[in-house]
């Protein structure tokens, strides 16, 4: 190679450098119609690597609250206003995660609706805290999050405890098992949900006779569920998403291994049904909220969410839709998009959404985290009971 | 920024190692107010951005001493990263109940890092390139699992839940989280970070810039070079390579303390094997065993993919009027080509060494078999 | 003891999977000296272009193995084509530059390959086909499917068939000489580069097999699944001795058995201190020691070392 054409590379490297910082000088300015407001509202999730489908999933029910209530027509203060997403991928890396949020600050967004994760809902919420916006999450779990003393922290989905809670009670009262085995994935999602089960299961009587442990990048789950068959358990409590628990269902009964299988709600997917196979059929999973063929737009929403994106609700898309509505229905109470004047009108929330009533508690959390429990019947999740009712939410069956 | 192109670019200037003090000058001003400018004119976004670009300079100052002096190819290099950040998120969090001072957790973390380094060191001195590899990325992983898993039965690190409400750095009762009235002036928490991540890391600088030209950096080379020649010439190779394991580990916890103090949080994910990778990618692509490369490399890597961020969906918009690929699989895969075409055109690095830079040129120039695969048959 | 060899069975199982992708990366090794990271994502492209084609064709009512056999048609010259595109482009002009560098592309590469696929697949997990009927054989009350009869059979198979073609053809002894020397093989009439290119094409051919096995067998197919694969892949052909086809089988079924005795036991063995999440600590205890005693790995290396 000539050193001419040495030269021009290394140069071209800097000019793309310093293209690269001036570029992001004037970026991202949304332009408004005339007499309009822009609202911009951040949305935060992995969009690339493992977890990119779920992520997609929760930017899709974003990206569907915006477009309603835009095609709804808001005004706040006398202006019409118009909603604008804009979206980061976290890439579901805490250091990501941060850089995220940091920039949502810069551009004044006037909240925020996410992360997917725990472990980037965390330290983000803390500079969210430090700036004032308003930050809702619609499927972080782990109870820390709301726990820190910020007053920006909302969740509109049950946490760990809540729903290890509901699923321990169903495990011991419902299907009256007596014996339990419980495998997580070591991810602060599955090993925070496995571990209030646990809790909770062990409190109501029942005896776990086999504890083990996969990753969630795994993907052959024989050597723990053969161990597993040795101890003969009543009910295989699976605390992973459905990416692992379809193909350790499939696996487990391959092997013989003929444990009622429970999942929470990263297995409450059609992935879970459509990876597992016929094996599913029978088995129960978790989802926080009340079904959403139960809730007043709930079946709409499943179906022009499968119209638009040409498949079916992944996961957390309907709570997501729920964090959005509920910051605009605060935002229209308050009358303004202020986030100093509308974060107080977040906690007096009393917003009837898809996936439940959505009331917070003083700490951000749902004061009445319901829980429904589902059984796979011909390749369909079937609702069967919601745990943790009270009259706020529509009477079970 | 242009300016520090045009300044980049006299740094390059193959006659001089010696650089006119008014370089020096230019270089120390621009340092000092760059995150005012930035902080100004591109949001606090590239502020926080550039913070843990000085992060990454120190990481990969460190693993340059080990595969860039010395030769030897680490894949587990962010354990010491771990070791450093969990290090003061035991010592300076409700997790204890403790919350010892930034003077007593930096040593310390870098101490326990480098007795790592040590341990990582002493089983795999027979091992060469590629084994080393493996067993180096396998370390890795053995403390990350280890962080992992360690909330039962006795809870010492939170398991994957991670630990959160750490300290901030402080000192005394002037925490750095919030800003700092300084008379005058207010210090932003942001910029106030990036002051003590510059002197940390031209610290580190110096350090292996000592280091590099020290009776030990010489040694180093040597067993780079030829490991039998240099035992030959009475080096201590067991020794001199622990030493080379142990300083690069020191520099990994030191910034992993500085990461925890920083982010407040810290979770076993931070510290994957991917990480490890990203900061081998950042020493080889700019240079590897030459500091000015190093750390045009990691400044490179932690901008990249922030730069793609910005341009992806704007640069389709205008070229084609329309956002058709989604811009979050676009970035991944420009970073991708982006190490591919870099390694492909510049085999040794953005800034190499001069003198690597000649051996390179002379294989690729002389050595006739060399060139024969070159030249389809 | 039916457990325990419920145990070897899985082991063997996925020791044959780890062989199957450990194969190509030792194939590559053998003759250029390079980690070719990307082999776990060609894999990857094996069983996504498998899964879509044998999606593609579910509905004509053809026979699953049928639609197997057309589906590894497809996708192994798919794998080749990639394989020859990497080794061209991203590979070849770097045989002489720093040793690091061709990793560092292979890094590249392997970012490349996955976020394509992302784009061309979707982000979503992709449930794969069975290609073999459910068919399951009971041993003293231990499971083993006729699936992971064939898994095994074939990789013991694909072995075989390696070693011969590298000890007994004149493609193996060009091999073999390039391996040992690349100039001096050149000088004696050895189309290096076309060798080196076969070399990659054949590694490619067994990708997309081992893809077709790893999605029948755990019938997933998703853009990631190529990463951690990959890794556990190289670590067998290292512990079995890199460059060297006995050692890589014999590597990935060790590996196989060592991670499966090890979830099952691991929690009796240390008194139910240590339980299945130190599963990998425990593979690579095994091999961190193996290399500290046998620093070649187990059979030894390819018979050339470069400096």
């Amino acid at each position: 190679m000539s050193l001419h054409k040495r030269h021009t590379l290394s140069a071209t490297a800097l000019i793309l450098a310093t293209l690269g910082l001036t570029a992001c000088g004037n970026k991202d300015a949304a332009p408004a119609a005339s007499g309009e407001v822009t609202i911009k509202i951040g949305h935060a999730a992995p969009l690339t690597g493992p977890q990119a489908h779920l992520g997609k999933d929760n930017e899709n029910g974003a990206v569907m609250a915006i477009d309603e209530l835009n095609s709804r027509g808001v005004t706040l203060g006398g202006n019409k206003v118009k909603f604008v997403l804009i979206s980061e991928d976290d890439q579901a890396d805490p250091k990501a995660g941060t850089t995220v949020a940091q920039k949502f600050v810069d551009q004044k967004v006037n909240g925020v609706v996410g992360h997917l994760n725990s472990g980037t809902t965390i330290p983000a919420s803390r500079i969210y805290s430090d700036a004032g916006i308003p930050q809702i999450s619609g499927s972080a779990t782990n109870p820390t999050y709301t726990q820190q003393g910020f007053k920006t922290t909302f969740r509109v989905f049950a946490n760990d405890v809540h729903q290890g809670q509901a699923l321990a009670q169903f495990a011991t009262q419902s299907l009256k098992a007596k014996t339990i085995a419980i495998v997580d994935d070591r991810t602060a999602y599955g090993q925070g949900l496995a571990d209030e089960f646990k809790k909770a299961a062990e409190a109501a009587g029942a005896r776990i006779v086999a504890q083990e442990f996969t990753t969630d990048k795994a993907t052959d789950f024989k050597a723990i569920l053969t161990k597993i068959k040795a101890s003969n358990p009543d009910i295989l409590f699976f605390s992973a998403m459905d990416a692992q628990g379809g193909p350790a269902l499939k696996q487990a009964r391959e092997l013989g291994l003929k444990a009622t299988f429970l999942i929470g709600d990263g297995g409450c997917t059609p992935e879970f049904i459509k990876l597992a196979g016929n094996a599913a059929e029978g088995q129960y999973c978790s989802l926080p909220g009340v079904p959403l063929e139960k809730m007043p737009g709930g079946t709409v929403f499943k179906e022009k969410y499968k119209q638009r994106y040409n498949q079916q609700i992944q996961l957390y898309a309907p709570y997501v839709y729920d964090a959005v509505m509920v910051m605009a229905d605060a935002m229209q109470r308050a009358n303004s998009a202020d986030p100093t004047k509308y974060l107080p009108e977040v906690s007096k929330a009393q917003y009837q959404g898809v996936t439940a009533k959505i009331e917070f508690d003083a700490k951000g959390d749902l004061s009445v985290p319901a829980v429904s429990i589902y059984q796979d019947k011909g390749g369909d999740w079937n609702f069967v009971e919601t745990l943790g009712v009270t009259a706020a939410a529509p009477a079970k069956k | 920024m242009k300016m520090a192109g045009r300044f980049l670019a006299r740094l390059r200037n193959p006659n001089g190692s010696s650089m006119h003090w008014v370089a020096w000058v230019v270089l120390g001003v621009l340092l000092a107010t760059m995150p005012w400018i930035i902080g100004a004119s591109f949001g606090n976004t590239w502020l926080r951005i550039l913070n843990f670009a000085l992060l990454y300079v120190m990481l990969a100052l460190g693993l340059n001493i080990v595969v860039g002096f010395a030769g030897l190819l680490d894949m587990g290099y962010i354990a010491f990263y771990a070791v450093g950040a969990y290090l003061w998120a035991l010592l300076a969090s409700p997790q204890f109940g403790l919350h010892w001072p930034l003077w007593a957790i930096l040593p310390l973390g870098a101490a326990v890092a480098g007795l790592f380094g040590v341990l990582l060191g002493a089983p795999t001195l027979k091992l060469r390139g590629d084994y080393l590899a493996i067993v180096t990325l396998g370390f890795g992983e053995i403390i990350r699992i280890f962080l992992n898993n360690l909330n039962a039965p006795v809870n010492i690190t939170n398991g994957p839940q991670g630990i959160s409400a750490i300290d901030p750095v402080h000192f005394g009762s002037v925490s750095l989280a919030r800003p700092i009235d300084l008379g005058f002036t207010t210090l932003p928490s942001l910029v106030a970070y990036y002051y003590l991540f510059l002197v940390a890391a031209l610290l580190i600088i110096a350090i292996a810039l000592r280091l590099e030209s020290s009776r030990v950096g010489r040694a180093w080379a040597a067993i780079r070079e030829d490991e039998v020649a240099a035992k030959a010439c009475g080096i201590n190779t067991r020794n001199v390579k622990l030493l080379a394991f142990a300083m690069g580990a020191t520099f990994g916890g030191v910034a992993g303390g500085l990461f925890a103090g920083f982010q407040q949080f810290v979770s076993p994910e931070s510290f994957g094997l991917l990480e490890s990778v990203m900061v081998l990618c950042m020493v080889v692509l700019g240079g590897m065993g030459h500091i000015p490369g190093v750390i045009l490399g990691a400044l490179l890597l932690t901008l990249l993919p922030e730069f793609f961020r910005h341009i992806a969906a704007p640069l389709q918009q205008s070229l084609f009027g329309k956002v058709f690929v989604d811009p979050e699989s676009l970035r991944m895969l420009l970073f991708g080509l982006a190490l591919v075409l870099v390694m492909r055109y510049r085999p040794s690095g953005l800034w190499p060494s001069p003198q690597r830079r000649r051996e390179i040129d002379d294989v690729l120039n002389t050595d006739a078999p060399a060139d024969l695969p070159v030249n389809p048959t | 003891m039916d457990i325990f060899l419920q145990q070897i069975i899985n082991g063997l199982v996925l020791g044959s999977i780890y062989a199957l992708v450990a194969l190509g990366y030792t194939m590559v090794y053998g003759i250029l000296g390079l980690i070719n990271f990307a082999h776990g994502e060609v894999v990857m492209v094996g069983a996504l272009v498998a899964y879509s084609i044998m999606t593609a064709l579910l509905p004509t009512g053809m026979p699953p193995v049928l639609l197997a056999l057309l589906a590894l048609l497809v996708a192994a010259p798919v794998c080749m084509g990639l394989a020859w595109a990497i080794e061209r482009y991203a590979y070849r002009p770097l045989r002489h530059a720093p040793k690091l560098a061709p990793l560092i592309s292979a890094i590249g590469v392997s970012i490349l390959l996955q976020n394509l696929a992302m784009m061309i697949w979707g982000r979503s997990y992709h449930s794969f086909p069975d290609i073999l009927p459910a068919i399951t054989y009971d041993i003293n009350g231990a499971h083993i499917s006729l699936l992971q009869v064939v898994t095994i059979a074939l990789a013991a198979l694909t072995m075989a068939v390696l070693a011969w073609l590298i000890q007994r053809t004149s493609l193996g002894q060009a091999m073999r000489a390039t391996a040992e020397n690349p100039a001096i093989a050149e000088l004696m009439g050895i189309p290096v580069n076309r060798i080196i290119t076969l070399t990659f094409i054949i590694g490619a051919a067994l990708a997309a097999l081992a893809g077709l096995m790893v999605g029948a067998n755990y019938s997933v197919a998703h853009y990631y699944m190529g990463f951690m694969l990959g890794l556990k892949a190289f670590t067998a052909a290292v512990l079995g001795g890199i460059g060297n086809i006995t050692g890589a089988m014999l590597g990935g079924l060790l590996l196989g058995l060592i991670e499966s005795l090890g979830a099952g036991y691991i929690a009796d063995l240390t008194g139910g201190f240590l339980g299945s999440h130190y599963q990998d600590i425990f593979a690579f205890l095994v091999l961190i020691g193996v290399l500290v005693f046998r620093p070649g790995g187990l059979m030894g290396e390819r018979v050339s070392e470069r400096a």
